[in-house]
């Protein structure tokens, strides 16, 4: 089990990682979710003992490992740059860490043909990594990481390198591998669509804050907060600030929007409201859908689906639909936001309630 | 603008081409239209930066010709050329002010200073870069600098065509829908011919009003964006386009009816099949999860956020499906195959179907 | 970047702490120590505060042999920094002949620097030296044992064929680095050559420049071994630098005193203006 508690990172005046606490179980996928500069690699390091907090500590199986060197943790990290020993097979770049370690021969033989067949490197063990594509070479980097049987693997946007398609491929391997692993696996990504397909748990980071933190689906679903629901959208949360009066939040135009039967109760004041690109609709979803009218700015298809660029008021916004439905840009086009699923938000950008699902 | 004809290309790195395999551009014959919005899709190594780069001039073919406007440009300097082109990490002058960087293309053609200040606000403008005009380019952020390095291209009135090497590989996923709209809104507003290189299928889809899918240093498949995806002529491009990609099992054909193990699959027509394995193909959104039709057991239900990925097997073959995300999957899960979104391809190639 | 908190890295700098203090702090302060005394011999000091100074900062000698040093510093850096950049912008890029150019241009780098002095020595010379007899047989005049101006020609062609080496190896280290799409970038723009040199290359060498002028010109401040051995300081005083005077007044007239406090001038002198250049030229480096 690995825990921060408190932990906060600074250099010089900037923050990178902002009073974090957060506790990793063994045998878990934590995927850290958030844009760029916003923590990820610091918050690795600290896990990793790269770096050493500036104030907080951190625990490893309910021991205070504040301070310790990487060596002498039981660490393995793989980079986004596809990091090997250009000189060595990869017979011998998979087998380097046991080597350092000590093992008696037949037994690194045997974890390091485990690991190429985990991995499907076995026809190129014999080659030297350059001499491999860069989904393999980064296969190799992988399972020098497995083989090492490490007690946390840190992956650092290790796919951001690779062709669409051959992270898809990986993409589907990774959880399995992870799963047969049963160490603490922590995978930067900065992409929302990642972090869904891997699963597992996900902390959400933003100005090296991690904003929520719980099973991923859980997490995007019902998000805590603005920032959290921002973070965790893609293609990006449509939002609005409305004034709720009684039963309904006012929109532009006379139109009311009802207020979800759980919220009943909140006051009247301005929230957020917040929704997914799928969950708005040129055809009315329910009885319970609100019309609303809204100006094209682009239309884009991807041969299934139509992602249409929409002003309303001062909101832009974007659609996603099935099938392919072109518009000329500046055109008047109804839309239906559907109350279902819609996410309410307070002034200070924490959550209401979470949008309730149909079931 | 121009109409770019690329007249069987070829080209190789090697100095003595010999056999196919020495190519990494087989032969390319294509005619990109003028103001046509282009993507050539494909993975790494398939010859898709070598066509690119053929075409801004940065490399010379080993066979063929390139026109533009019907005028022979193979081997004209890139300067020549007229084209403009927006690097895979941004190319920016450090040294200079937003303003400069882009006025830096107009000023080494020697454009008075007045025109160049025109032409630059224009500019500016268009990329909604204006308030960082006097900013050092240095300082900014990775889509902005991505943003200068296409405004440079687009300062110029006489530019040929605008070319994109795989430009939003640094850019954070928000702010790439935002780059991807504008990029497509200049496009429709401004009519520039626009050829975009990317390995990404998304921004080929939603970028490209016709997209080139290579492989292996040829062309596989050129079409809109819905051809890709209803009628792949390969099946690698229903493998590559789509995610997941298209489902593809060995089949047996008779006469309308096609044969999976002990399941039969009506189709819609007669295939003029071809000799060789026969293949249908069926992309995962047309494959209906329901009570009815041919048994699957579920090895695994993917919760993507917007829909749910069925991971099923099928006569002894993976499948994938797709349903919706608030729907589940039934107690004795059965499939049917949507007949509109039946493939049927002879060693791989696309067949064509009769009544 | 903050590493590991980890005191046994003390422990691993103590010997190189060590060895600075005996190497440069010590010696110092026994330089400090005579600079303020006077003696007659027989280890007698006597205290004598800052004559030493007073006497070496009013003499023409100490001015002239700084100004000659302040001269040469000027003319190789004005000559050395330009043909080492012209040099590092025409070395090939790749192929055979990367390291070819790179082997070539490290030669004068290893060759010790009073056998550089040795080989010039003989060089110039118009009796049996390829280059002076050339010179004297095309009929111009020549003969750095009596002409200052040639004397100075020599030492300074000297050093430029010495030195110039290193500025082409750091600005070619500062060229390769730069990816290809720049200059792609730059061809689709239109860029004239000059342009490029001017917005992608010498930015980007810009940090090295700073190393190689820095080195330079602490180098050829302190210059003593080559002309020592090619003009022994002649003729005359012409080629006198600091160095060579102070070694004259040390060990030529063994007058300690004026030459310890001429080193600690002369110390300062050097400090002050590296840190001039090291200020102006960051400075530039951050207004861009």
């Amino acid at each position: 089990m690995l825990e921060l508690r408190n932990v906060t990172k600074t250099v010089g005046a900037a923050e990178h990682v902002r009073d974090v606490s957060l506790t990793l179980q063994h045998g878990s996928l934590n995927v850290l979710l958030g844009p760029t500069l916003s923590g990820k690699t610091s918050l690795m390091r600290l896990m990793a003992g790269l770096d050493v907090p500036t104030s907080g500590s951190v625990w490893f199986d309910g021991k205070d490992v504040t301070g310790m060197p990487v060596q002498k943790r039981n660490v393995a990290m793989v980079y986004q740059q596809f990091i090997n020993y250009p000189a060595m097979t990869v017979y011998e770049n998979i087998a380097s860490p046991l080597r350092v370690a000590g093992t008696d021969q037949a037994k690194i033989d045997k974890e390091v043909r485990n690991a190429a067949a985990l991995l499907k490197l076995t026809p190129y063990l014999d080659r030297t990594p350059l001499s491999l594509s860069g989904g393999q070479q980064q296969r190799t980097a992988l399972a020098r990481a497995i083989v090492k049987n490490a007690s946390l693997v840190l992956l650092d946007e290790p796919l951001a390198n690779l062709d669409y398609k051959l992270r898809e491929e990986l993409r589907a391997e990774l959880p399995k591998i992870f799963a047969a692993a049963g160490t603490i696996f922590v995978y930067a990504t900065t992409e929302p669509h990642e972090a869904l397909l891997l699963g597992g748990n996900t902390a959400t980071l933003s100005q090296g804050r991690i904003t929520q933190f719980g099973p991923t689906i859980d997490v995007f679903r019902k998000p805590v907060d603005l920032v959290t629901a921002k973070t965790f959208a893609d293609p990006p949360l449509n939002t609005i600030v409305l004034a709720k009066k009684g039963p309904d939040f006012l929109l532009e135009g006379g139109v009311k929007l009802p207020v979800p039967a759980d919220l009943a109760g909140i006051a009247d004041a301005n929230y957020t409201i917040g929704f997914q690109p799928h969950h708005l609709s040129l055809e009315r979803p329910n009885v319970a859908a609100v019309p609303v009218r809204a100006k094209v700015t682009i239309t884009e298809i991807t041969g299934s689906e139509s992602f249409i660029h929409l002003d309303f008021a001062d909101a832009r916004w974007v659609m996603l639909t099935h099938g392919i439905r072109d518009f000329e840009p500046d055109a008047e086009v109804e839309v239906f936001i559907d109350p279902r699923h819609i996410m309410v938000f307070d002034e200070h950008g924490r959550a209401v309630a979470a949008p309730k699902l149909a079931a | 603008m121009a109409r770019i004809d690329v007249n069987h290309i070829r080209h190789s790195y090697l100095p003595n081409p010999q056999k196919d395999a020495d190519f990494a551009l087989k032969e390319v014959h294509h005619t990109f239209e003028d103001g046509g919005a282009y993507a050539l899709l494909g993975p790494s190594g398939c010859g898709k930066t070598t066509l690119l780069n053929i075409i801004s001039g940065l490399l010379h073919p080993s066979h063929g010709q390139l026109l533009f406007n019907g005028k022979d440009v193979t081997r004209l300097s890139t300067q020549e050329r007229n084209i403009a082109q927006v690097f895979q990490f941004p190319v920016i002058y450090d040294t200079m002010t937003v303003y400069d960087n882009l006025a830096f293309p107009l000023r080494n053609r020697g454009v008075p200073e007045a025109d160049v200040d025109r032409k630059v606000r224009e500019t500016l403008d268009m990329i909604d870069l204006a308030e960082l005009a006097k900013k050092k380019a240095r300082g900014l952020t990775a889509d902005q600098k991505q943003k200068i390095s296409l405004g440079r291209g687009l300062v110029r009135s006489d530019v040929n065509a605008i070319l994109f090497d795989e430009p939003l590989t640094v850019i954070d996923p928000h702010m790439k829908w935002v780059l991807r709209s504008q990029l497509k809104q200049l496009h429709r507003r401004f009519g520039y011919t626009m050829v975009y290189v990317t390995h990404d299928q998304t921004e080929a889809l939603t970028f490209a009003d016709r997209v080139v899918v290579m492989y292996d240093g040829e062309i596989v498949q050129i079409g809109t964006p819905a051809e890709l995806f209803e009628r792949p002529r390969h099946t690698f491009v229903g493998y590559f386009i789509g995610s997941p990609g298209m489902n593809v099992m060995p089949v047996a054909i008779d006469g309308k009816t096609a044969t999976i193990g002990s399941q039969r699959i009506e189709l819609p027509g007669v295939p003029k099949a071809g000799a060789g394995a026969i293949e249908l193909g069926i992309r995962p959104e047309y494959v209906r999860l329901g009570r009815d039709g041919m048994s699957v057991k579920i090895s695994k239900v993917e919760d993507v956020g917007r829909h749910k990925v069925v991971r099923a097997n099928l006569e002894g073959r993976e499948i994938a499906a797709v349903i919706g995300e608030d729907e589940t999957v039934p107690a004795e899960p059965k499939v049917r195959f949507d007949p509109a979104g039946i493939n049927i391809y002879a060693d791989s190639w696309r067949v064509e179907m009769g009544a | 970047m903050e590493k590991t908190w980890n005191n046994k890295a003390w422990f691993m700098v103590l010997p190189v702490l060590l060895l600075v203090a005996f190497s440069a702090v010590i010696p110092l302060m026994t330089v400090v120590n005579y600079s303020v005394q006077d003696t007659f011999g027989n280890n007698v000091f006597f205290w004598n505060g800052s004559d030493w100074y007073t006497e070496i900062l009013g003499s023409d000698r100490f001015w002239l042999s700084m100004v000659r040093n302040l001269i040469f510093s000027a003319i190789i850096l004005v000559i050395e920094i330009p043909l080492g950049i012209f040099i590092a912008l025409n070395m090939p890029k790749k192929g055979w002949g990367v390291p070819v150019c790179l082997v070539l241009m490290a030669l004068p780098l290893l060759i010790p620097w009073n056998v550089v002095g040795t080989i010039w020595q003989v060089f110039g010379r118009i009796d049996i030296g390829l280059l002076g007899y050339t010179l004297s047989s095309l009929g111009i005049d020549y003969n750095y044992v009596n002409d200052p101006t040639d004397a100075w020609v020599t030492v300074i062609l000297m050093d430029v064929w010495h030195w110039t080496s290193l500025v082409v190896l750091l600005c070619y280290a500062g060229l390769v680095s730069i990816p290809d799409a720049y200059y792609q970038a730059a061809k689709i723009d239109g860029a004239s050559r000059w342009a490029i040199f001017r917005y992608i290359q010498l930015p980007k060498m810009n940090r090295v420049l700073l190393i190689a002028v820095l080195l330079r010109f602490m180098d050829s401040f302190m210059i003593y071994t080559e002309p020592f051995v090619v003009t022994g300081g002649g003729p005359g005083n012409s080629t006198t630098f600091m160095s060579i005077d102070l070694v004259k007044i040390a060990i030529g007239q063994f007058d300690l005193g004026p030459a310890a406090a001429m080193s600690i001038i002369y110390f300062l002198i050097v400090l002050l203006l590296s840190w001039v250049f090291y200020t102006v030229m960051t400075s530039v480096d951050a207004e861009h």
